[in-house]
């Protein structure tokens, strides 16, 4: 007996390919992992955490980053201090406006991430445009807040006395768990425009934005190290943010007393910087300001000695 | 190696084993996977840094580097005293410090009875190149000064030659000049191009008279590496088994990380056995490496990720 193909069972699509009309693709998920040293690792302890939103629906497979991650994490900026801070203030600016211009081609990836995270689609798209111009306002002070802060100082001696701020060096950063995308970009932007390097912890209930913001800064000429990004709780790495004696500043944005008190202490170690920025509106004026790059800058004074060149007995 | 019928006879060094190179690469990178922890990586860490010959050998050497090096040496880290033995919270001082012969007095000088080592690179450091008188009364120099250690160069250009027994002369000339020193011979792998050439260069100088063989000047790159230092480490096991004598080991250059030499002291262990586990019979040359062991041991003791800021440089 001959087999008969029944041709209604199975048809052919015009690529060619066998179709069947009761299966769907298949999506290809997107990994969410970590940022380090210009690198996407995924986290070394081999952990996840999966935040849902408020209507249940599971985000992604986070990584639950460790202390060593944030070690591999502190090794990478500090690495990255002296070419980052190195660079021409203009040439930082540069790279601030190329994050902005990044973070405009990728949108609507930003906005629909938003939109899982329980924001509405006008919020959302509010929010990423005001993310994309704090970058630009950073981007403009780059070359413009040392002059305005510096300072040539009188002095009763022959000498040339000027304060000029300087980067304090490796900054830890543990962002606003709300505005997980403006929040991330307010905090960290003015930190790299003075010419530090940071390690941040991304908000822990919506990381997405997180991620994909490193995917932009991985794309625009900013150096690996200058900004790491980390995945995971507060509860568990904020100490280690805290004493690391090789961090010079901590930015701490929740509002969480114990946790408060605690970074306070443990700052004392090596004496480092610490900034809380809980009560700040970052959609508001005054979430925007050179005042936030002075945060993280350190005064330096010179004194220069001069003589009286025309005068007669100088010398020195 | 053909096994010699007396021991006046210098064997055909050609007939050294050859090495599988996949294999030693291999095995080599097994020893990074030995999971060291807490206690163990403490009294690791302590022996690493009892193992390191603190090296200074630049041009730009002057008295004071070397003086400064010497305290160093002494007194790793200011907060924990050292030379106390096994007192609890003791960090111990490096083995040895490793400078150009000119700098040899200066540097017993200042270690004074503290019982660290000087030894002292000779013989045309770095490439060998002079001739066998010149290097004889380079060598002398050095043990004159108070050298207890001498670190030679082998010439690689006549082992490239395949004049294997002017190599091998020139070791034994050079132990003959070091008297009581004990004498290190830098095999420098890093021209010697395959491992085949390094078990042969092996075999020739722990057959010559070396105490210690030794992988790089530090001036070439690839210095030392795992797998480079298990052929070493290798050669040394058979001639071992041959003859009974036990010769040291010294990988120098490139380890600069305290997890790298943990790792280094685990082939150690496993190639050797615990009696090569001692400064005596391996060392470490390094300069930087001796910062980063300071600052995983306070890692230990504090809790804190350190910063090479509040380490001294030298």
């Amino acid at each position: 007996m001959e087999k008969t193909i029944k041709k209604s069972a199975l048809s052919i699509s015009e690529n060619g390919l066998e179709k069947k009309n009761s299966s769907k693709r298949l999506e290809v998920l997107k990994t969410y992992k970590i940022y380090i040293g210009g690198q996407f690792p995924r986290t070394e302890s081999g952990r996840y955490y999966m935040p849902a939103n408020a209507a249940g629906t599971k985000l992604a497979n986070i990584c639950l980053s460790s202390r060593k991650d944030f070690r591999d994490a502190v090794v990478a900026a500090r690495a990255a201090v002296s070419g980052w801070s190195g660079r021409a203030a203009f040439n930082r600016s540069q790279v601030l406006y190329r994050m902005a211009e990044m973070l405009e081609g990728r949108k609507a990836q930003f906005i629909q991430e938003l939109v899982l995270q329980d924001s509405t689609k006008a919020k959302a798209e509010k929010e990423v445009n005001l993310a994309i111009d704090r970058l630009i306002h950073y981007a403009g002070w780059c070359d413009k807040f040392q002059q305005l802060f510096s300072a040539v100082n009188p002095v009763a001696s022959s000498h040339f006395n000027f304060s000029v701020p300087e980067p304090t060096g490796v900054v830890s950063i543990i962002a606003p768990q709300g505005d997980s995308l403006l929040g991330l970009v307010s905090v960290i932007a003015p930190v790299i425009a003075g010419g530090n390097t940071c390690v941040v912890l991304a908000s822990e209930t919506k990381p997405l934005c997180s991620v994909t913001f490193a995917e932009v800064l991985n794309s625009s000429d900013l150096p690996g190290g200058v900004v790491n990004i980390l995945t995971g709780k507060p509860a568990e790495l904020a100490s280690w943010f805290v004493d690391h004696m090789d961090v010079n500043a901590t930015i701490y944005c929740e509002n969480n007393s114990d946790r408060r008190k605690m970074i306070r202490e443990k700052s004392a170690t090596n004496l480092k910087r610490v900034i809380f920025y809980d009560k700040i509106n970052w959609y508001s004026d005054e979430g925007q300001s050179p005042y936030f790059i002075m945060d993280t800058q350190e005064i330096k004074t010179t004194w220069h000695p001069v003589e009286n060149i025309a005068g007669a007995g100088g010398g020195y | 190696m053909a096994i010699a019928k007396s021991d006046q006879m210098i064997p055909d060094f050609t007939l050294s084993p050859h090495i599988d190179q996949v294999g030693v690469e291999e095995r080599a990178s097994r020893f990074t996977k030995r999971s060291i922890k807490k206690e163990s990586k403490m009294n690791g860490l302590k022996l690493v840094l009892n193992m390191i010959d603190l090296t200074t050998l630049e041009g730009k050497d002057t008295d004071g580097k070397v003086k400064q090096l010497c305290y160093k040496a002494m007194h790793p880290h200011d907060a924990y005293t050292p030379l106390a033995g096994d007192s609890e919270g003791a960090i111990p001082s490096v083995a040895a410090i490793c400078v150009y012969p000119s700098m040899v007095k200066v540097a017993k000088k200042a270690l004074g009875n503290s019982g660290i080592k000087v030894a002292s690179v000779a013989t045309a450091f770095p490439s060998g190149q002079a001739p066998r008188d010149i290097k004889i009364r380079d060598t002398k120099y050095a043990v004159n000064e108070g050298a207890d250690e001498v670190d030679m160069v082998i010439s690689r250009g006549k082992f490239h030659a395949g004049e294997y027994n002017f190599v091998f002369d020139e070791i034994a000339c050079i132990k003959e000049a070091c008297g009581k020193a004990r004498l290190k011979v830098i095999l420098e792998t890093g021209e010697l191009g395959t491992f085949d050439k390094v078990r042969r260069a092996s075999d020739i100088a722990m057959l010559a008279g070396a105490d210690f063989i030794k992988t790089s000047t530090g001036k070439i790159s690839p210095a030392a590496t795992m797998p480079v230092t298990l052929v070493m480490l290798e050669a040394i096991r058979d001639f071992y088994y041959k003859t009974g004598k036990m010769i040291g080991m010294k990988p120098a250059g490139g380890i600069s990380k305290s997890k790298l030499a943990l790792h280094y002291l685990v082939m150690v262990k496993e190639v050797l056995g615990e009696d090569w586990l001692t400064n005596q019979w391996f060392r470490f040359g390094a300069s930087s490496l001796a910062n980063d062991v300071l600052m995983q041991i306070l890692k230990e003791k504090t809790g804190l990720y350190q910063s090479a800021n509040y380490f001294s440089v030298d």
